[in-house]
């Protein structure tokens, strides 16, 4: 794979340019498909459209370019990437391009969302080809104006010069530039010419993050906005029954207390299967809730625990030790759909010298993401105006719309900076939830969680449980069998057919789930960041059953898939033996100092292929990480800071679920609500995190989650090593009797 | 409601509120000062850090009738310009990813660091230990306290 560098994309497909009323060239394009024939650039900058254009840049004749991004920004640093990629392109001086996260309108825009590590994967061809053709435009006025052909022309951060030594910057000719046609076709840089791509750049936002400014969903206000503090069912499968306000309402603060509940019911009823969007919507509840609204969060807060409700039983009352149970009875039964199928399993079983089987178990999850679920909204007879925290900002207006019986060009969703998404927000209950009491009171109001609202009224990552067996003959894998027992929702599409598919002959994946009224969804890196620790901590015991190294196993059975190449399989087996290479050369694979235990895992997902050696010692009995060293290969490094952050992010975040956090539920009550009782990895139990990219010019890939899945099973691997126990549930902490860390 | 008179980042504010109003929520509804931060309300996350006479606390612990008479710097007033050196130590390690804990962070380092002008790794990890960083970036963070522990020596 080389990386051609002709655009090929059409240029009528989906950029459009004009000159600005107020000076200045305007450039609007939509990175993910193709703009209606007769879209318009606005003239009036006030007036972007984000109907057929779902990203600006805009030229001003001062040279200065702004760049309207259009993703939404969690933390995965895709705010600075994606205009990184434009201005490499473009070949302006990084220090004279802003970003401003765009507002945005709803209707047509397409995968403005922030989830599956897409962003940069998918906009990476497009942003180029952006502003590559603005390039060529302007340098196309400057040699129009100097009166020699294009050719004589070069360009160093914004500034044109000629073969005569003249030099003209963008602002001076950007008003002609603004007139030209869109050229057909332009020229990219090779890789090796890069200037901004590939060198670390700050996170834009990082001058207001360290200053205290308002940027986050729970910052903003309006004059007149009034506080929502919403009491939820305590338990899933319970509703509202009756509820006494009287010593909420005498509260000084406290404005009303309302119920809502009846807009959503509409939905559920009339629009939920209809709706395309329906996956981010079926964690609506259907069970009245009552809001208190006061004037400031506080007065909310405690208006709320004022408030006398009677909740009645709606659907059952489900247990920790029930899905337990349940869970397990699915991978001892036989009611599977299967999802892939090599060769014959059963035959491959029945030959085999030994068969190894083991279970693995992991809890629901809460996302905690560090600001806690919140939203504006603003309904008034002519507008709907949502504003805040989220993911996924087209399928909620589409809801709102629907909820609230709107037409959907009434509803404007704009998205605030985000303290953490890690999936959560793809789901917008807060945001219905918002909009309904908005809706009820005709004022503008802002729904505020408390961190107990926020991790009882989860979209949990759902309890899943793995069954994984595997034959030996002679010395060789022969068989594997995967089976999936998942609340709710089993593995999504891709998945068979990772690593180990295609390596084994006889391979099958089989599915099985039960159907809570708990709500759950995606947490980052879903499925595979249990899944991915579970295969690798199998693959260890594998390599010990046959007596190779954990290494040459790997290396083997991949390098069998080269020989025998398998088009259905979504990894690369060349991209995988290239980290494990890369790893195992600089974590001292198999030379670690006495006392320090290590434990490999390797894996594919989210396309990016990601090897790690967990480096562990014992001190007073518990296991603690030292280090990770991890190798990656994510492509072309688009921001080699902000990858970095990402790497040691996910690795971190993997270590602290697959160790420490815990989450069951008592007759659908969650048993934590606080991180008093729930616990997040902090700062004294982190290693450090040593990484090493793969160096690879093929297109780049996403960085938000693929290093996590792999970190669980590197860890279990090394605490092995150390204890001889083989940790298959998590928390692993839980099974190794470890005392629990809180702040004091 | 009850009128408490507070003095924060050398300005003088009135507000009114019931007396327990947390610190926090007074900070960020009634003075507009949103840079400090709510994250769990029980004094377990740190996000809410701000400095009372120098010390760090939490302010979702404090509540505003205590308040009033104390010396409270917000993250907004911990230096004029932004250019403090744990925000510059911030900025060059490029720490944030979301952002939303590192308020807390910065406060509680920079106390930790007017007391301990020379700290060890250790005494580095055990001060941080009580915010918690969802994103993970705790490498950086540490780091980036070494690095403003040099600035400030
Ligand atoms: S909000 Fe104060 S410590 Fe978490
Ligand atoms: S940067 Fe997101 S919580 Fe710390």
């Amino acid at each position: 794979m080389t990386p051609s560098n002709k655009a090929s994309l059409s240029r009528r497909s989906f950029l459009k340019t004009s000159a600005l009323a107020s000076g200045g060239m305007l450039i609007g394009f939509n990175l993910f498909n193709a703009c209606k024939p007769e879209a318009k650039v606005p003239l009036d900058i006030s007036k972007l459209n984000f109907n057929d254009f779902n990203a600006f840049i805009k030229i001003s004749d001062e040279g200065i370019v702004t760049i309207f991004s259009p993703n939404p920004e969690i933390g995965q640093g895709v705010k600075t990437s994606m205009p990184m990629i434009i201005a490499e392109e473009l070949d302006v001086a990084w220090k004279d391009v802003h970003v401003e996260q765009a507002a945005l309108d709803t209707k047509n825009f397409k995968r403005q969302l922030a989830g599956g590590s897409q962003s940069v994967r998918l906009g990476w061809k497009a942003l180029r080809q952006t502003g590559a053709t603005a390039k060529q435009m302007l340098v196309s006025a400057a040699a129009a104006r100097w009166g020699v052909d294009v050719s004589e022309c070069s360009v160093k951060e914004g500034i044109i010069s000629n073969s005569k030594g003249e030099t003209l910057g963008y602002g001076d000719v950007v008003n002609e530039a603004a007139t030209l046609e869109v050229p057909e076709d332009v020229n990219l840089k090779e890789p090796k010419d890069f200037k901004i791509i590939g060198k670390g750049k700050r996170n834009v936002d990082i001058d207001k993050i360290i200053t205290g400014k308002p940027l986050f969903g729970l910052d903003y206000k309006e004059e007149g906005m009034l506080y929502a503090s919403v009491l939820r069912p305590p338990a899933f499968g319970q509703i509202l029954e009756s509820f006494d306000a009287s010593q909420a309402k005498a509260m000084q603060g406290v404005v009303d207390v309302i119920t809502i509940g009846e807009k959503a019911r509409h939905y559920l009823e009339n629009h939920l299967e209809e709706d395309k969007y329906n996956g981010w919507t079926a964690q609506m509840s259907p069970s009245n809730k009552v809001v208190v609204l006061a004037k400031s969060t506080w007065d909310a807060i405690k208006g709320k625990k004022a408030i006398k409700a009677v909740w009645k039983q709606d659907s059952e009352l489900e247990s920790t030790e029930m899905h337990d149970k349940v869970l397990l009875d699915l991978l001892n039964g036989n009611k599977f759909e299967t999802k892939r199928k090599d060769g014959n399993i059963k035959s491959a079983f029945a030959k085999a010298d030994k068969v190894i089987e083991r279970i693995y178990e992991s809890p629901f999850l809460p996302h905690n993401t560090m600001e806690p679920m919140n939203f504006f909204a603003s309904v008034t007879p002519d507008k709907v105006r949502l504003i805040g925290p989220v993911q996924t900002p087209e399928p909620a207006a589409n809801v709102v719309s629907k909820m609230l019986g709107r037409d959907i060009d009434q509803v404007s969703v704009e998205m605030t900076r985000m303290g953490g998404g890690f999936g959560r927000r793809l789901y917008g209950d807060f945001v219905y939830e918002a909009a309904e009491i908005s809706n009820s009171i005709q004022k503008p109001v802002k729904m505020v969680s408390t961190r107990e609202d926020d991790m009882t009224m989860g979209v949990y990552r759902p309890a899943i449980k793995y069954k994984i067996a595997a034959s030996i003959k002679d010395g060789e894998i022969t068989g594997y069998h995967l089976k999936e027992a998942a609340v709710n929702v089993n593995m999504y599409g891709l998945i068979p057919h990772f690593f180990p598919a295609g390596a084994i002959k006889n391979y099958q994946v089989d599915t099985a789930n039960y159907k809570s009224n708990i709500t759950t969804g995606a947490w980052r890196a879903p499925y595979t960041n249990f899944l991915a620790s579970a295969e690798q901590s199998f693959f260890d015991e594998l390599a010990e059953e046959l007596g190779v190294d954990r290494v040459q196993l790997h290396m083997d059975l991949l390098e069998q898939v080269k020989n025998n190449p398998e088009p259905n399989i979504k990894y690369s087996p060349e991209r995988l033996q290239g980290v494990l290479k890369l790893v195992v050369d600089k974590s001292n694979w198999g030379k670690a100092a006495s006392g320090v235990y290590q434990g490999l895992s390797v894996y594919y997902c989210h396309n990016t292929h990601v090897a790690e050696v967990a480096d562990i010692i014992i001190e007073n009995g518990t296991p603690v990480v030292q280090k990770v060293t991890c190798a990656v290969d994510c492509g072309i490094l688009v921001n080699p800071l902000g990858a970095l952050n990402q790497v040691k992010g996910g690795v971190i975040d993997g270590i602290g679920h697959a160790m420490y956090s815990d989450f069951g539920f008592n007759k659908g009550v969650p048993q934590s609500n606080n991180f008093n009782t729930y616990q997040l990895i902090r700062m004294a139990q982190t290693p450090k995190v040593d990484v090493h990219f793969v160096e690879s010019d093929i297109d780049p890939t996403g960085l938000g989650e693929p290093t996590l899945p792999p970190v669980g099973g590197a860890v279990a691997n090394a605490i092995y090593k150390a204890t001889g126990k083989r940790l298959t549930k998590q928390p692993f902490m839980d099974n190794l009797n470890a005392k629990k860390s809180i702040a004091v | 409601m009850p009128t408490f008179t507070l003095k924060i980042n050398n300005e003088k504010h009135t507000v009114e509120a019931d007396a327990d109003t947390p610190l926090l929520w007074v900070l960020r509804d009634k003075i507009n000062l949103v840079g400090t931060k709510f994250g769990c309300g029980i004094g377990q996350c740190g996000a809410c850090t701000i400095h009372v006479d120098g010390s760090a606390m939490r302010s979702c612990l404090l509540q505003v009738s205590q308040a009033e008479e104390m010396d409270i710097t917000t993250i907004e007033g911990l230096s004029e310009k932004g250019d403090h050196p744990v925000q510059q130590a911030w900025k060059d390690i490029d720490v944030p990813q979301c952002g939303y804990c590192q308020a807390g962070q910065i406060m509680t380092a920079s106390a930790f660091l007017n007391e301990t002008p020379n700290p060890s790794r250790e005494d580095i990890r055990h001060a941080m230990n009580g915010n918690i960083c969802r994103c993970a970036s705790y490498n950086s963070i540490e780091e980036a306290v070494k690095v403003a522990a040099e600035k400030l020596s």
